[in-house]
């Protein structure tokens, strides 16, 4: 293997209490029922094409992606739709979902559900990327961008990287390390799959040393094993935010992202572990996204676990299976500490986006009391961008978004590594959205004019 | 329904806080401290407790009838001025004077500006300065050491400070290599403020504040090596005129300004290009002082001069951001 690399700038070193790495992925039971939310990528929701009363089964298309930015949702279930109607998903608002009442589990005939590992790609790269567009797949790591429109390269670019990215960087999340270690040829088939998707010559695993047994396992299945030839492990320091995508890119090539530009113009498409699974899966095994590995964790957890789990599972059913919810919990987290998302509710659905359920007590989550900025420079020495992030706080917090915009603020990946970080408690980050998210606005209505 | 909390992530902390750095910086002044109590006996005790609990109590009472803000007191930071500004005196200054210094280092140079993070200038150097040019007899007297331990070198009550008497000595024209022949850096043989005595005290606190990465190890370097080259150059030009540089370094105020003044957070640079601009221009300021301004000392001077300039510093020295690079 090659000696480990990093990015060069900021970053913090998050505790990274990977409870359950040691944790083998279990197969979640199948749900009483399952309430599959419509809107499970990023952008427009899907529509759904079943109604009360319909019959469907495993692997069933269920709701057609609307638009470019949008994806279509199978049903992880077979049984009969009691209603299409909302529920409160991860994110506290009411949102079209498709209920669906469990009777056995009958798929789609046309799917393999067979465990032969296929190594042979038969389709092509237009079929390959039509598949994953049918089959729904998203970025699985959490902002579940739809991966068809990654991986179509404009037609004046070309894809010499796929890099893959391993980084797990976000404490206690051990969900894409169990599926390295449990299913490796299928996840390396997957990278030549997407190799094909992109017709790039090389990928490159990006893997934080943390996850030292996954890499070795790979890289010693890449080297025996002439069929994965041109794809190679790279160790990275165990530094977050390492699997930031521009940060990742950075670290395995020494090429920079311009800014507001897409990893593409550095010659890089990168796609995330699971992601690359739902790819071998769909592509070689015709079978549409339905589930994934959640890894249930926290520090007041009784047994943190990997379950693999249809979409639709109620959030409460693992926690349940996890141990049961801990006392004095305050926060749970759909995602991992730095970059997850608190929710309001401990019972909400699975989806493709949910790569992790972090349940915090008070003891970990206090809110800490805000103190005065210090001036002491941590938040730019942090800063993974080469942001002043106590400067685009202030700024965003007195509206002033044209100088938000001069100090670069849509630059933010939003990784949090500022408000880590600061000694004064400021939550840095939470100005900082704001900002962005005016300035975004200002900056798109100038265009449109 | 259950209460849990909302809010944005991060949802974990890296447990850094405002009271760590400052009782960090605390522990890192013991060293400087204990050999002031070495060197001045109970007189180094009192002046030093007197100022930090003027330097609290200021501060306490501004918060809160004039401020009425969440009262900060806590944090320390008042603690670590109030030592500072102890540090910058002679033992045996009165105690009025000492309070006197600590409202205008508290209520002047930081509270008026909004407190802690938001002070332009140096708070204990604001008080320091304030007292030079007010009380400038008492702020220039300085009692000679006479350590707990063995006997005093001299019978004399007050002596000068070593830059002090290299001034003088060069202003009645005996030429600088005589000044110091016999007498490098003896501390028993010259006295001066609480913190400028015992430099490698200093040192030993500096050091474990750089480890604890409270403060970086950059800016320090920099200031003495700043001192170091271009009195370095004088000395070598002219021995007759300019003085071993040595003495420049270990002398005077030049360690304490550089490990725990020049590195105050609120007051200096935010970038690590910043801080190198801010840094030599306090060392070069210092040493043109020194050399040829009318105080011996230019310590004090160099860091508020460039505290001025931190906002302009801020301004122009930009961390690098991410793809920038010109890329076609």
């Amino acid at each position: 293997m090659n000696p480990k690399k990093t990015f060069p700038k900021g970053g913090v070193h998050p505790e990274e209490n990977k409870l359950s790495s040691e944790q083998p992925i279990i197969t979640f039971p199948i749900p009483k029922q399952a309430i599959i939310p419509l809107g499970q990528c990023l952008g427009a929701p899907a529509e759904a094409i079943v109604k009360k009363g319909d019959e469907v089964k495993v692997g069933q298309l269920i709701g057609t992606a609307r638009g470019f930015i949008s994806a279509n949702v199978h049903s992880s279930v077979s049984g009969k739709v009691t209603k299409v109607d909302e529920v409160m998903d991860h994110t506290g608002y009411r949102k079209p979902a498709i209920f669906i009442d469990v009777e056995g589990d009958e798929w789609l005939e046309d799917i393999d559900t067979s465990d032969t590992l296929i190594k042979d790609i038969t389709l092509s790269r237009e079929e390959i990327i039509d598949r994953v567009k049918n089959h729904g797949i998203v970025g699985m790591g959490g902002a579940t961008f739809p991966t068809n429109v990654k991986l179509s390269i404009p037609k004046d670019k070309k894809a010499e990287f796929v890099i893959i990215n391993a980084a797990e960087c976000e404490p206690y999340l051990t969900c894409d390390n169990r599926l390295l270690l449990e299913k490796p040829n299928e996840f390396l088939v997957g990278v030549k799959v997407v190799m094909k998707a992109v017709d790039a010559p090389k990928a490159i695993i990006g893997i934080e040393v943390n996850k030292i047994k996954a890499a070795e396992l790979l890289d010693n299945i890449i080297k025996g094993d002439s069929y994965f030839s041109g794809i190679e492990v790279q160790p990275l320091q165990t530094k977050y935010p390492q699997g930031g995508e521009k940060q990742l890119i950075k670290a395995c090539t020494g090429r920079e992202v311009p800014s507001g530009k897409l990893p593409i113009e550095t010659g890089c498409v990168v796609v995330n572990v699971a992601s690359t699974y739902a790819i071998y899966e769909a592509v070689q095994k015709n079978k549409p996204l339905i589930s994934r590995v959640v890894t249930v964790t926290g520090k007041s957890v009784k047994k943190p676990s990997n379950f693999l789990v249809r979409f639709g599972t109620s959030s409460m059913e693992l926690i349940e299976a996890a141990g049961g919810l801990p006392e004095n919990i305050t926060n749970i987290i759909n995602g991992g500490p730095m970059m997850g998302k608190s929710v309001s509710i401990s019972d909400f659905p699975v989806i493709k986006g949910t790569s992790g359920i972090l349940v915090m007590t008070d003891k970990e989550a206090q809110p800490r009391q805000v103190g005065n900025c210090l001036r002491c420079g941590k938040c730019i020495n942090a800063c993974p961008m080469g942001l002043e992030p106590y400067l685009l706080s202030r700024q965003a917090k007195n509206n002033l978004f044209e100088d938000t915009e001069a100090s670069n603020i849509m630059d933010c990946i939003e990784c949090g590594s500022c408000e880590f970080t600061c000694p004064a408690n400021i939550p840095l980050l939470d100005y900082i959205r704001y900002g962005k998210n005016k300035t975004g606005q200002i900056i798109r209505s100038r265009n449109q004019k | 329904m259950n209460n849990y909390i909302i809010s944005g992530s991060p949802h974990v902390h890296g447990n850094e806080s405002t009271k760590k750095i400052m009782y960090s910086v605390i522990i890192a002044m013991m060293p400087a401290f204990l050999f002031s109590i070495y060197y001045f006996g109970f007189d180094a005790v009192r002046v030093t407790l007197i100022s930090v609990a003027a330097c609290v109590l200021v501060e306490w009472l501004i918060q809160k009838y004039l401020v009425k803000g969440q009262n900060t007191i806590s944090d320390g930071s008042a603690i670590v001025t109030g030592m500072l500004l102890a540090f910058n005196l002679p033992s045996n200054i009165p105690a009025w004077m000492i309070i006197v210094g600590a409202i205008v280092a508290i209520g002047i140079g930081k509270m008026s500006f909004g407190g802690l993070g938001n002070n332009p200038f140096n708070p204990a150097l604001v008080g320091r300065v304030f007292m030079l040019i007010s009380f400038p007899v008492a702020m220039t007297t300085w009692p000679t050491p006479q350590p707990i331990f063995g006997e005093a070198l001299t019978d004399a009550v007050t002596g000068p400070t070593l830059l002090g008497h290299i001034k003088e000595g060069l202003a009645q024209g005996i030429a600088a290599n005589e000044l110091t022949a016999e007498e490098i850096i003896n501390p028993l043989i010259y006295s001066g403020s609480l913190g400028e005595i015992g430099s490698i005290a200093i040192i030993i606190g500096g050091i474990f504040l750089i480890i604890r990465k409270v403060i970086d190890w950059q800016t320090p370097v920099i200031i003495i090596a700043t001192v170091a080259i271009i009195s370095t150059v004088c000395w070598l030009i002219d021995p007759v005129q300019f003085v071993n540089p040595m003495i420049h370094i270990f002398g005077g105020g030049l360690m304490l300004g550089a490990f725990f003044m020049a590195t105050d957070m609120a007051t200096s640079p935010m970038t690590m290009s910043g801080k190198i601009i801010f840094a030599i221009g306090i060392g070069a300021l210092t040493i043109i002082i020194r050399l040829w301004g009318a105080y011996p000392e230019g310590m004090s001077f160099a860091i508020l001069i460039m505290n001025a300039f931190v906002p302009l510093i801020n301004k122009v020295c930009k961390p690098k951001r991410f793809g920038n690079t010109v890329k076609k």
